[in-house]
């Protein structure tokens, strides 16, 4: 594990999740348990292993969307403070998740009735860009990631799953963020799409963006990342 | 923090001490075993920040209507504190509006809350045309010039997509989703800070729930007002809303970020309603 001191980006300190379902009798399911590592800026950690390790787990319990059971997810923000993603209010982590923290979900989830040149445009207005310039960026990073134009006014809904992952993936990249989380950003997509898209990654770094990513090809980790974490479930 | 609820529980009954410890969530039960009170609202925290939307779920009777009702002040609190806006006494410890005099509360409900109802003839004035409600609401948040009062009106009605050579109507000369949307127009013409909206598309069909909501949303954004939605639909609360609280039997048994409230309930209740989503 890479101590990195004061220098890290994300620091994550035995971090555990299990689940207890009340309506099943109160049983307990283990998500994970003994996670911890450092992340500097610039930095891409890979998180491979097999399905249901609990990779996406860890994942979402850094970006709040599960709750941690113990364990810390220190994060240093933009002005060089600290805070513990896994314990700070409600509200910070939603001024943080608007402005420095970004997650690429495994599947796309978007509202029926927006296009997808607007979907991807919009993370752009929201952090203050003018209208035009975030539709002129999106047009691009649409073309770069190989999105047909007769498609940009369209719903990505009725997008294939491939294509509907790259809307994703440019949605979640798009805007300037210190941390990127990204669930299996290359999983539904040919060989041609990955490539552009660990391009991207690699763009991104060169930013000074810290990069988790979950992946599930040893190609793919050894093209981009500085880091690798293989989760199992312990037997 | 724009609003902040300290302990506020709502009593219907004599009250006798005890109705708080013997009702709620643990006891699963509204009722006072002892006497025979209702038990609405259950000594409840809670707080909204600037620009926040706060969702409340819960099943029917669970309280959420009677907490957007003691905010906006339609109902009398029996205990509690509530404090908005960062309005301080004169020592300038946080004041709780509660016990300011007639005035400043209704400066409160006509300028700086609106609230958005159900049933729309909780909300609008049927003897008034449209236009006619929205300048009510206008004129109650201190303006008296004519011509400011209609041309905003002629504003607001535009911005929830409606043909402003229809301002003149009444309100049951409109549908339902329109009633609604009028009720939006009339709620924001004042540029409240606090939207409160009680179930703001249930009854209406879904492709007018998915057109309001959008619009909601799209207002929400451009004003940067904050919101406290109460419904019992959790595709609703999804679309709209950044944190989550979640009731039963007049107490808040869970709050937390809407995705992790839907994706990681806690609760034995929350993951019973998750789990009974469509």
């Amino acid at each position: 594990m890479a101590h990195a001191g004061n220098g890290y980006k994300l620091k994550v300190e035995n971090l555990k999740k299990s689940f207890t379902l009340h309506n099943r009798g109160g049983v307990q399911v283990l998500g994970f348990q003994d996670i911890s590592f450092s992340l500097q800026k610039g930095q891409l950690l890979a998180f491979s292993g097999p399905s249901g390790a609990g990779k996406s787990s860890i994942l979402k319990t850094i970006y709040r969307t599960y709750l941690a059971d113990g364990g810390r997810v220190l994060f240093k923000r933009g002005d060089g403070s600290e805070v513990d993603l896994a314990s700070c209010k409600e509200s910070r982590v939603l001024d943080l998740r608007r402005r420095e923290i970004g997650f690429v979900t495994q599947f796309l989830k978007i509202l029926p009735r927006i296009s997808a040149l607007d979907a991807v445009a919009h993370p752009l207005i929201e952090t203050g860009a003018e209208e035009e310039e975030a539709r002129r960026q999106a047009r691009e990073m649409l073309m770069r990631l190989g999105i047909r134009e007769e498609l940009f006014e369209l719903s990505p809904l009725t997008f294939s799953g491939g294509e509907q992952q790259r809307i994703n993936i440019a949605r979640g990249i798009i805007a300037p963020k210190e941390l990127i989380l990204l669930d299996e950003p290359t999983a539904s997509l040919d060989e041609k799409s990955s490539s552009v898209v660990l391009e991207l990654l690699g763009d991104l770094k060169k930013r000074g963006i810290a990069l988790i990513a979950i992946f599930h090809d040893q190609r793919k980790i050894e093209a981009v990342a500085d880091i690798g974490l293989c989760v199992k479930r312990s037997e | 923090m724009l609003l902040e609820l300290n302990r506020v529980s709502k009593i219907y009954g004599t009250g006798c001490g005890r109705c708080l410890e013997l009702t709620g969530e643990d006891s699963d039960r509204a009722i006072c075993p002892v006497c025979s009170s209702v038990v609405a609202i259950n000594g409840v925290s809670l707080a909204v920040e600037e620009n926040e939307i706060l969702g409340v779920v819960g099943e029917s009777g669970s309280g959420k209507s009677t907490l957007l009702q003691l905010i906006y002040q339609d109902l009398a609190v029996s205990e509690g504190e509530i404090f908005f806006n960062g309005i301080t006494d004169r020592s300038g410890r946080k004041k709780n509006i509660l016990d300011l005099p007639p005035a400043p509360t209704a400066w409160i409900r006509n300028h700086e809350m609106s609230m958005i109802y159900q049933n729309p003839h909780l909300g609008l004035n049927f003897n008034f045309s449209a236009g006619g409600n929205i300048a009510e609401k206008i004129l109650g948040s201190g303006e008296r010039c004519y011509t400011e009062i209609r041309q905003r009106a002629l504003h607001f009605f535009g911005k929830i997509e409606m043909p402003l050579s229809r301002i003149d109507d009444y309100p049951e000369t409109f549908s339902g989703g329109q009633q609604q949307r009028i009720q939006i127009a009339k709620a924001l013409s004042s540029s409240p800070r606090l939207l409160l909206l009680d179930e703001p598309t249930t009854g209406l069909d879904v492709s007018v729930q998915a057109r309001i909501l959008d619009l909601i949303k799209a207002l929400q954004y451009e004003m940067g007002f904050s919101m406290i939605v109460v419904s019992h639909d959790l595709g609703v609360i999804n679309h709209l809303t950044d944190v989550t609280l979640v009731m039963k039997n007049g107490s808040l048994v869970e709050y937390g970020l809407t995705d992790q409230i839907l994706e990681d309930p806690q609760h034995a209740y929350t993951q019973l309603l998750v789990s009974s989503k469509l």
